[in-house]
């Protein structure tokens, strides 16, 4: 098309008709159609080909399975609700471990990026405590708060906490100065201040340090049923591992890609909620 | 250098009174004069503008006279006529109206911090959002309105809270050429039937001369008044038909010659130690 608009132009005192833009063709082939379906065909077709290897002896399926084995092993998960029970015995802990992180990080968070003595009492705790890996500290855990449900809803919590406090924080100290000054000059109390501009303004960090809380949550849900635990989606990976039965564990593994799925779509759903105003 | 002197204005006509003013600041180890020794009288009702070269201390002012930052010599004084009304209202030069407000909630901002009672709140707010064009706007959300819409608002919002005194620091500055025309026209609606004391900072000399009663030239860092020029224009006036008017003419020709000067003077010194 180009070169040919080239060559047109060359030849001097023909006229070049530029032709308006071809509306998309209505119906099935347009582009968000067709983008659909490119979003569905990909995966599948990687699963078309770990079928088709390993049927072909390419792929060990001892080590790695394949995709009708899986679904033949998750069927009768699902039936018999034993998935279901594993699954809601995570959700429990995750939300559980989650409301226990985020409720008291973001009320420290925004304490300490309202009130200075506040930070300045806090933030050497946070910050020497923080880089601590919260894996390193799971012995300490399981002694403290025993073998049961405080530990592992514990161990959420705490790597919860962090992160939204850590988020939370910067989300108040990163409010545009401007603000503060139109919150002054329109005459704001602190009171009204902190109502108006610094907690609306300090919303979207916050929510942000709730999608990453969210996001080791499901990391931590897996460590935290590695020991002492005799249910849960994480259970029922290492139990797999034990008995070295990989279509249970993919199982596993697929069930914790859905828990993700349907907790970040939560929280995108609070989100457009409570902040109606931000600009997606 | 003309320092506004009593004499020459009515003292009770006074909005404002500027004396000796000095706002000096750190840079490293040494100070420099943002401003050094500046002697203005606003009088009641007028709407000066300000011009003077980018750096010579304009914004300072503002935010001193609005309290926003602290002198390091001198006095303001501002005379309050009602008590219970805010002394000074700005109109910011970036977009400042709050993202996580309504249009509606922005403008009544200043209305709401003083605690006015609901009713004459929301008459005040609806009020100005028809002056400013914004009723059909009123229930949306900043991102979801142009550049001209949101700097209505920032308008409407001063406006709305009804302070002593106006103070507008380049509130058209980012805006296009025919934006900016269309709200120096609105504003001037605006003002026309308010008569508040404004001061009004601007880069553009054409602006001054549409808005202002009289405009203030500043000198270059530190800023002094170079020279105050009375724009004996007849009001209304139409932006358009002033660019033919010879005496409109004569005014830019003589305001663009005393600020290129600073603008020169500016250029050669960069900062200037004490």
């Amino acid at each position: 098309m180009s070169t040919e608009r080239a060559q047109e132009t060359r030849v001097l005192g023909q006229a070049v008709v530029l032709e308006e833009a071809q509306e998309p063709a209505a119906g099935l082939l347009n582009r968000k159609v067709l983008g659909h379906i490119i979003a569905f065909l990909s995966p599948s077709l990687i699963l078309v080909l770990w079928e088709v290897l390993s049927r072909a002896g390419v792929i060990d399926v001892r080590l790695f399975s394949r995709p009708s084995l899986i679904f033949e092993t998750i069927v009768p998960l699902v039936r018999s609700g034993e998935l279901l029970r594993h699954t809601l015995v995570s959700m429990e802990r995750i939300i559980l471990g989650f409301l226990c992180g985020a409720v008291p990080g973001v009320v420290l968070g925004l304490s300490m990026g309202l009130f200075p003595p506040v930070r300045v009492c806090l933030m050497p705790l946070v910050a020497s405590t923080f880089p601590i890996p919260k894996l390193a500290i799971m012995p300490l855990i399981l002694i403290v708060f025993g073998l049961g449900e405080p530990s592992k809803v514990f161990t959420i919590a705490i790597g919860v906490f962090y992160l939204v406090l850590i988020n939370s924080m910067t989300g108040v100290l990163n409010i545009d100065p401007i603000y503060l000054d139109v919150a002054k000059n329109f005459g704001a109390s602190r009171c009204q201040f902190y109502l108006t501009v610094a907690l609306p303004g300090s919303l979207p960090m916050v929510f942000a340090g709730l999608k990453l809380g969210m996001g080791t949550a499901l990391l931590l849900i897996v460590a935290a049923e590695l020991s002492a635990a005799q249910a849960g989606v994480g259970w029922m990976v290492w139990r797999a591992y034990d008995m070295f039965d990989i279509e249970r564990m993919f199982s596993a593994l697929i069930t914790l890609a859905f828990l993700g799925y349907i907790f970040s779509h939560a929280l995108d759903w609070l989100e457009k909620l409570i902040i109606p105003w931000k600009d997606r | 250098m003309e320092p506004l002197t009593e004499d020459t204005v009515n003292p009770d006509a006074v909005a404002i009174r500027i004396e000796n003013l000095t706002k000096t600041f750190r840079k490293g180890k040494s100070y420099f004069a943002a401003i050094k020794d500046l002697n203005i009288v606003v009088n009641e009702g007028e709407f000066l503008c300000i011009v003077g070269p980018s750096g010579c201390g304009k914004t300072t002012l503002l935010r001193i006279i609005a309290g926003l930052e602290r002198q390091t010599g001198g006095k303001v004084i501002i005379r309050r006529r009602r008590v219970n009304r805010p002394l000074t209202s700005m109109v910011f030069q970036t977009d400042s109206i709050f993202p996580w407000m309504t249009v509606e909630k922005n403008v009544g901002y200043g209305l709401d911090m003083q605690g006015v009672p609901k009713a004459v709140r929301d008459e005040k707010v609806h009020h100005l959002l028809k002056m400013t064009g914004l009723l059909a706007f009123r229930y949306c959300y900043p991102h979801q309105l142009s550049g001209g819409m949101k700097q209505r608002v920032n308008v409407a919002r001063a406006f709305a809270a009804d302070p002593e005194i106006l103070l507008m620091d380049e509130p058209f500055g980012l805006l296009d050429e025919q934006n900016r025309l269309i709200l120096q026209k609105e504003l001037m609606q605006i003002w026309e039937g308010t008569g508040k004391t404004t001061i009004f900072i601007t880069h553009s000399v054409d602006e001054a001369l549409v808005l202002g009663d009289r405009l203030l030239v500043m000198t270059a860092q530190p800023g002094q008044v170079k020279k105050i020029i009375e724009v004996d224009l007849e009001r209304p006036r139409d932006i358009i038909s002033l660019r033919s008017n010879p005496h409109f003419i004569e005014l830019y020709k003589e305001v663009w010659h005393l600020l290129s000067e600073e603008v020169q003077r500016s250029r050669q010194m960069d900062l200037k130690p004490l």
